[in-house]
């Protein structure tokens, strides 16, 4: 009887196996699309921040006081050579340069982490004091963004740690390999750190500090 | 290595629940994906008949008023979020994207079986509101979900919200797959003016889905979060806007409606040159409104707020905008008449469904014109009048195109021909009974009749029975059709591998297809339509 593991090569799912030799354009284009998503999806959110923005001016500068000017910024820093990390790391793999590869990777892991505690230094610090969200517009918006992007942290997060190990093993730099993983990895970092850069004034410098 | 004719084997083996699982291959999944969809057809029309059975007579006749709204709730959830968004792209679309442009799979398989996983398992969240006492938790917001209600219902809005929004990656993904597969897996020769136009319906059809659906994603995130969290920018009470929720929501929803009506579209323009034996008349003029419809389509959506508290200055924008939506839709429309003037016209199933596509959905997008104006909004919002305008565009258009395209390439699909007789009798019954049921909607809509009430006024007594025996009949109707097709993949003629005559690619391999489709990946020399010159020669 035919089996489906005698079916032709890409037919039936297997889960040992690479994807079938998926040229890299293809990659990088879906990976384009999947940003446009990213972007209509944060769009929403942005048009529901300016419309409640509109609305209540007063709540949001105010609200925007009491945020920290010097953790937001620094973690604009950090998110920011976090991204110069990765394009590095990019250029290492299109080198096919294992060593500086796995380092940047490491790098770029690194100041992911380093977000993540100022992002938990900042929201313990508001829950501490009661400001959860609903407490008014401006905070629920200031949750719903900001943990949006947390969640877009994470994700990129375990991709990079991914990644890491999969350069380890030499999956992108050996002969024949395809880098098209770490091209698109590092598309999708990018995006993260620009949806930041846009939270960061919209949330952060409203206010009469 | 020397090219070697492999065996011919139908992809519909090897069997077994296991193999259609795991595959990766487009038509299993564009039929896995058929089942599924037509099961919530099933049971959305089902829910429809309990809405029509309820109006027989005025008064209370078999559910309470609760009962009544979770039944016109859950059908138009189901039927939207479950069977007609992903309706033509996931099934006829899958299997035959590849086929058209003469490749072996889509861009990405895995991708492509994930979206179909993705999609049960938003289905399986979304049943997951049926949960629990029919009359405190079954959902009763209407498919729109608007806010206030919604934030304050008791009922399921969390299950449904969150299965439509992981449904919205199921759709995204088949989005993006099929964009990537029309950039980059045509066969040789295949140039973008040869693709055909059922083709570029699913290429603008899939812009739609990948740029809208991450808007109705955080929309009802917003929703969710309302409920858990209460974080009130959709609540009035805390400083939020309930507006704000119409606005984000049909953002999305306008645009949805093009995808499924195009890929519809180009269901049509593949049957109408078969069966006229002409070519496409205005080829490029259809490919091209497709997008320009797509495009125009996302600056619409304030036409569904006429009178939920807007300025005067986008009421007017916006009712201008809409009707430009009308143009490259009349375009379409001229050109598949300019495709049958001087054909020689055979009038097989296919064809009865695509002539009857044309006739419905003219009535659609001209009803969709007073919509459109201020004026006559403000008497025929939120009455059946609207209730009827979009069951012709929905199941006037785009049920009777997948049910026509169905017939079409059944063949294709199964290898067996369908009675053609009972084709027949299946779309006159379907035909017939749709007009019943709407016709009277357009009037009594027309008269004031609101939409979505349980009971009504004695004067409205004639035009709801009416509706409703034509409701019985449509509803019929479904079982002779899908009878007939059903029967027909156990019991019917072997079809031949090109039944039709059609000159496009998929129709140039076996019936069923092979596995990875062709033998050998062809050159396209010329565009799909060249019926004309057949004749010459
Ligand atoms: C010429 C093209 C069209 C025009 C001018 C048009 C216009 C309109 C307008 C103005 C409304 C809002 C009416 C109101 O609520 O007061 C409406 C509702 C609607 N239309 Fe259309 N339309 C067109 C085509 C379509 C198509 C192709 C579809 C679907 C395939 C569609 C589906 C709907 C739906 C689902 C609703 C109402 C949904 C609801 O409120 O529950 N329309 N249309
Ligand atoms: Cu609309």
């Amino acid at each position: 009887m035919f089996n489906h593991k005698d079916a032709p090569d890409g037919t039936f799912f297997n889960f040992h196996k690479e994807p079938p030799l998926v040229a890299y354009e293809f990659f990088k284009l879906g990976m384009w699309i999947f940003l446009a998503t990213e972007v209509l999806f944060f769009g929403g959110l942005f048009a529901a921040y300016f419309i409640m923005k509109f609305k209540w001016p007063e709540i949001f500068s105010l609200g925007s006081a009491q945020l920290s000017i010097p953790l937001g910024a620094t973690n604009t820093v950090i998110l920011l050579a976090s991204s110069f990390t990765m394009a590095l790391g990019v250029d290492a793999a299109q080198r096919k340069d294992k060593g500086r590869l796995v380092t940047m990777l490491a790098l770029t892991f690194l100041g992911a982490c380093g977000f993540l505690v100022i992002k938990y230094i900042e929201w313990s610090g508001k829950i501490s004091h009661g400001i959860l969200p609903g407490s008014d517009v401006f905070f629920s918006v200031y949750y719903m963004t900001t943990g949006l992007h947390l969640i877009h942290v994470l994700i990129g997060m375990y991709y990079i740690g991914l990644m890491f190990f999969r350069a380890l093993q030499g999956r992108y730099t050996d002969e024949g390999s395809s880098h098209a993983g770490v091209e698109v990895g590092g598309l999708y970092w990018h995006l993260v750190d620009i949806i930041w850069i846009f939270l960061f004034p919209l949330l952060y410098l409203l206010g009469a500090h | 290595m020397a090219h070697e004719k492999t065996e011919y084997r139908p992809y519909l083996e090897p069997k077994g629940l296991y193999n259609w699982f795991w595959t990766v291959d487009h038509k299993r999944i564009g039929l896995m994906y058929l089942y599924s969809i037509l099961i919530f057809f099933l049971l959305a029309g089902l829910c429809a008949l309990g809405v029509r059975a309820e109006l027989f007579y005025p008064g209370e006749q078999i559910v309470d008023h609760h009962g009544y709204n979770v039944l016109f709730t859950l059908h138009g959830a189901m039927m939207v979020f479950l069977f007609i968004v992903p309706g033509i792209p996931a099934t006829l679309g899958n299997f035959l994207l590849p086929l058209m442009i003469g490749a072996k799979d889509v861009a990405f398989p895995r991708l492509n079986i994930l979206s179909f996983w993705v999609y049960l398992l938003g289905a399986i969240v979304v049943l997951g509101s049926l949960v629990g006492p029919p009359g405190s938790s079954w959902l009763d917001t209407g498919w729109t979900f608007y806010t206030p209600y919604s934030i304050d219902s008791s009922t399921g809005v969390i299950p449904v919200t969150l299965g439509a929004f992981i449904l919205g990656f199921a759709s995204i993904l088949t989005g993006m797959n099929f964009i990537v597969t029309i950039h980059r897996m045509r066969a040789p020769g295949m140039t973008w003016h040869r693709m055909p136009l059922f083709v570029w319906s699913l290429y603008s059809a899939s812009l739609i889905q990948v740029l809208a659906t991450p808007v109705i994603a955080i929309t009802l995130l917003l929703l969710i979060m309302e409920r858990v969290l209460g974080i009130g920018i959709f609540d009035a009470g805390m400083g939020g806007d309930p507006v704000l929720f119409e606005n984000m929501f049909w953002f999305y929803s306008h645009p949805v409606v093009y995808i499924m009506i195009l890929p519809a579209m180009g269901v049509v323009a593949e049957i109408l040159p078969v069966f006229a034996r002409k070519p496409i008349f205005g080829y490029r003029a259809i490919a091209y409104s497709s997008l320009a419809i797509a495009l125009v389509s996302f600056f619409v959506w304030g036409h569904h707020l006429f009178v939920s508290g807007m300025s005067n200055w986008s009421r007017w924008i916006f009712s201008l905008l809409t009707f430009a939506v009308a143009i490259p839709t009349a375009i379409k429309v001229f050109n598949w008449i300019g495709t049958l003037y001087k054909g020689s016209v055979s009038f097989e199933s296919p064809m009865l469904y695509a002539c009857g596509f044309i006739f419905l959905f003219t009535i659609a997008g001209l009803t969709g014109l007073p919509l459109a104006t201020l004026a006559t909004d403000v008497h025929l919002h939120d009455t059946y009048f609207v209730v009827a305008h979009f069951h012709y565009t929905m199941q006037g258009g785009t049920v009777v195109a997948l049910v026509g395209g169905l017939h079409f390439w059944w063949p294709k699909m199964y290898g067996r021909m369908f009675n053609e007789k009972m084709a027949q009798v299946g779309f006159w019954t379907l035909f017939i009974g749709f007009n019943a049921t709407f016709i009277p909607q357009f009037i009594m809509g027309y008269q004031g009749m609101p939409r979505r009430y349980a009971d009504y006024l004695g004067e409205f007594h004639d035009m709801h029975f009416l509706s409703s025996v034509g409701a019985m009949v449509n509803g019929l109707a479904y079982f002779i059709i899908f009878g007939n097709l059903i029967w027909a993949v156990f019991k019917g003629k072997r079809a031949a591998a090109n039944p039709y005559g059609s000159l496009s690619l998929e129709w140039q391999t076996p019936s069923p297809p092979p596995l990875t489709n062709f033998d050998e990946i062809p050159t396209v020399t010329d565009w799909t339509y060249g019926y004309g010159d057949q004749q010459k020669a």
